[in-house]
């Protein structure tokens, strides 16, 4: 039996209301964005923002709740560009997208910070067991590959640092009941070999300070071969595919022949299209995956968008996550 | 293959002193009076007794004062600022049958843009900027140019619910700009540049924006200029293969990073004009006449003086408008400078004259 749970890899729009508070609260500049000692003032709104999004997953009927991860001006890089030994370049194109971050510059030890702890206990507190929290994290490869060292000096070292850096936050964690890793860096520039062995290692480093299903999940198309033959070393408990892109035959090849976690996350829902797709349509998605990797019995599916949902507007993002938990329910608990 | 580059004579202002010319334009957009923003909130704004008319008449007068801007500033070619204008995608979405709203999506930080749906087929439905361009030529002494955005940037900017691919849908775009492109020649304009800055970010498209291009300038008689602009980016992944586009000239935005590109272009032979920015649109520093003169010998090294025209980097509307004006100002002069000593023959040309 398939159980399937819906869920996205966080990462939402801020409100409307939200976007336009901020702005004139912290201003439109690169000095202005979060640097983790925020006023009462820009605290609170967030406060109210993470609230609405939160009753938003709930009443989508969701099946894990994220944090919304509001905050993270700088996307995926965040975790770093709010740390005391990091330092922020100029503005950096977020992967092949319209998006701009803040390219951070790690200068000096990654203590921990408690950062993404503190958001999460915020989260705990709203949900009070509404349904089991997911927390988010950018996964070790794609936070080194959004960074550049200027400290550690080897990329193997910084990339272990970084890992060991994601362990410390994650230990600070309030209970979760998963945790994604996102890693579209594995996409969207592969490890090269020298690095390629120590990737599925620095996962493991993370996924292993944590007692919670760990989901590391891959998006802006398939990952190439030896990528993944490699993260089947790690010890994770499911890997997340992107079963939008257009190279999605690649991803079911991918699984047939190195094969796959027993649980796995399939990106079904665009991230970056305003079309909704029907429950109906999701659902086919899932089973066209699950129908072609036939010796592998599935225990739990993760039903998801394939990249993060900032890219949509509010309501877009909305009918998403009702069609995201409309899919999963479909035919609950059912074999796919 | 380009068209009919030798259409810029048209431009050459009758009381033009020097025997060489050098077309000075810009690429369009220019910061807007601060009473037209301010009305436009207001407009905007259901408590405030300023309605839609009085928006009409603020733009109209922007439209004029800026139009008027760019003459004293001495340029060949005028536009209007783009005064109607609020964001590049979301002014022709709103007037293409085919797309819809549904709020803003962020670009960075707190900076965010009304990235519009395509929900189904876009179809031509009113023009799009025929009365801009008839406004501005009405109140201008010079020549009008008219940017459009180009259908690759309208395709890849938009969320698409609709076409199979983005490349579809540039296609069908293209068609309509086509038939916009049309419109505004027949009401006189005879300059038209197209703004593809989708197109820096993913220059392995350009066959996409070079089939654009056929489809755009079909039936479009050769004395009307076809300029394409493209914002700054790896300009050697499109190069040479912008020799092949259907266009009179190609404008670029390199002196940003001081023209550490400029080579890129002399090898093959260019062979559009070349439109070359020569001040730097993201500084608010203003360049001396000088320092701009040495800007456009760079373009010296790429096209004869009859082939090359000057220009910003880019639309200049981040800058302060009093640093926007001298900067098209002292860009003016220092064309009509290298005019003087390109006729005493004081500078050398690197590259072949066209004849």
């Amino acid at each position: 039996m398939t159980e399937l749970v819906a869920t996205t890899p966080g990462l939402f729009p801020l409100p409307d209301w939200a976007k336009s508070d901020l702005a004139d609260l912290k201003g439109r500049q690169k000095a202005d964005l979060i640097s983790g000692s925020e006023s009462n003032a820009v605290v609170s709104t967030y406060e109210r923002a993470r609230a609405e999004v939160v009753d938003e997953q709930v009443d989508a009927d969701l099946d894990r709740i994220v944090e919304g991860q509001l905050r993270w001006d700088d996307m995926l890089a965040h975790p770093l560009t709010v740390h005391d030994g990091v330092e922020t370049d100029g503005i950096a194109r977020y992967y092949d997208n319209n998006n701009f971050y803040r390219s951070p510059r790690v200068v000096g030890e990654l203590a921990r910070s408690g950062d993404v702890a503190a958001e999460l206990r915020a989260a705990s507190a709203v949900i009070d067991d509404a349904a089991p929290l997911q927390a988010v994290l950018p996964g070790p490869y794609s936070l080194a590959d959004l960074a550049t060292d200027a400290h550690y000096g080897d990329d193997r070292e910084f990339l272990s640092a970084i890992a060991d850096f994601l362990a410390g936050e994650v230990e600070a964690f309030p209970e979760h009941e998963t945790l994604f890793l996102l890693e579209p860096s594995l996409v969207e520039s592969p490890p090269d070999d020298d690095v390629a062995d120590a990737v599925p290692e620095a996962i493991s480093t993370v996924a292993e300070a944590t007692d919670a299903e760990v989901v590391v999940h891959t998006y802006f198309g398939a990952l190439g071969e030896k990528t993944h033959a490699h993260l089947m070393d790690a010890a994770v408990d499911a890997l997340g595919v992107d079963l939008v892109a257009d190279d999605r035959e690649q991803t079911v090849y991918n699984a047939v022949e190195y094969g796959i976690t027993d649980d796995v996350a399939l990106g079904v829902a665009d991230g970056q299209n305003t079309l909704i797709e029907s429950a109906e349509t999701l659902r086919e998605r899932v089973e066209w995956f699950t129908d072609q990797v036939p010796m592998t019995d599935f225990e739990t599916v993760y039903v998801s968008s394939n990249t993060e949902l900032f890219y949509l507007p509010v309501n877009r993002y909305r009918e998403k996550l009702a069609a995201l938990a409309a899919a999963a329910d479909l035919e609950r608990e059912v074999s796919v | 293959m380009v068209r009919n580059p030798s259409n810029r004579e048209q431009f050459r202002p009758a009381d033009h002193d020097a025997e060489h010319f050098l077309l000075t334009t810009v690429v369009g957009s220019y910061p807007k009076p601060t009473w037209l923003t301010r009305t436009k909130t207001l407009a905007e704004d259901p408590e405030s007794s300023l309605d839609e008319r009085a928006l009409a008449e603020a733009q109209d007068d922007a439209a004029r004062v800026i139009t008027h801007e760019h003459e004293r500033a001495g340029l060949d070619t005028v536009v209007d600022g783009e005064m109607r204008r609020d964001e590049m995608v979301e002014h022709f979405a709103q007037r293409i049958r085919g797309y819809e709203f549904n709020g803003p999506v962020k670009v960075w930080g707190h900076n965010y843009y009304d990235k519009p749906s395509v929900v189904s087929e876009v179809e031509y439905d009113d023009p799009w900027l025929l009365e801009e361009f008839e406004f501005t030529a009405g109140v201008a002494s010079r020549p009008v140019k008219v940017p459009i955005t180009g259908p690759y940037t309208l395709a890849r900017w938009a969320f698409n619910e609709a076409y199979d691919s983005d490349a579809a849908l540039a296609y069908d775009l293209a068609d309509l700009v086509n038939e916009e492109v049309h419109r505004l020649v027949d009401a006189g304009a005879r300059y038209v540049q197209l703004d593809e800055p989708a197109l820096a970010t993913t220059p392995e498209e350009h066959a996409i924006v070079g089939e654009c291009l056929e489809r755009i300038v079909d039936g479009v008689p050769d004395e009307v200029r076809i300029c394409l602009h493209v914002c700054y980016g790896d300009y050697s992944k499109l190069y040479p293969a912008i020799n092949d586009f259907p266009i009179d000239e190609f404008d670029v935005e390199l002196c940003n990073d001081g023209y550490q590109q400029i080579d890129v272009f002399r090898d093959p032979e260019f062979e559009p004009d070349l439109a070359l920015g020569v001040v730097d649109v993201h500084d608010a520093e203003v360049e001396s006449v000088p320092e701009i003169k040495a800007n456009i010998e760079e373009g010296l090294k790429v096209v004869s003086p009859d082939r090359l025209s000057v220009s910003p980097d880019c639309g200049v509307k981040l800058l302060p408008r009093e640093v926007a004006y001298r900067k098209l100002s002292n860009m003016v002069t220092a064309a009509r400078e290298i005019e003087s000593e390109l006729d005493a023959g004081e500078i050398e040309t690197a590259a072949p004259n066209a004849d």
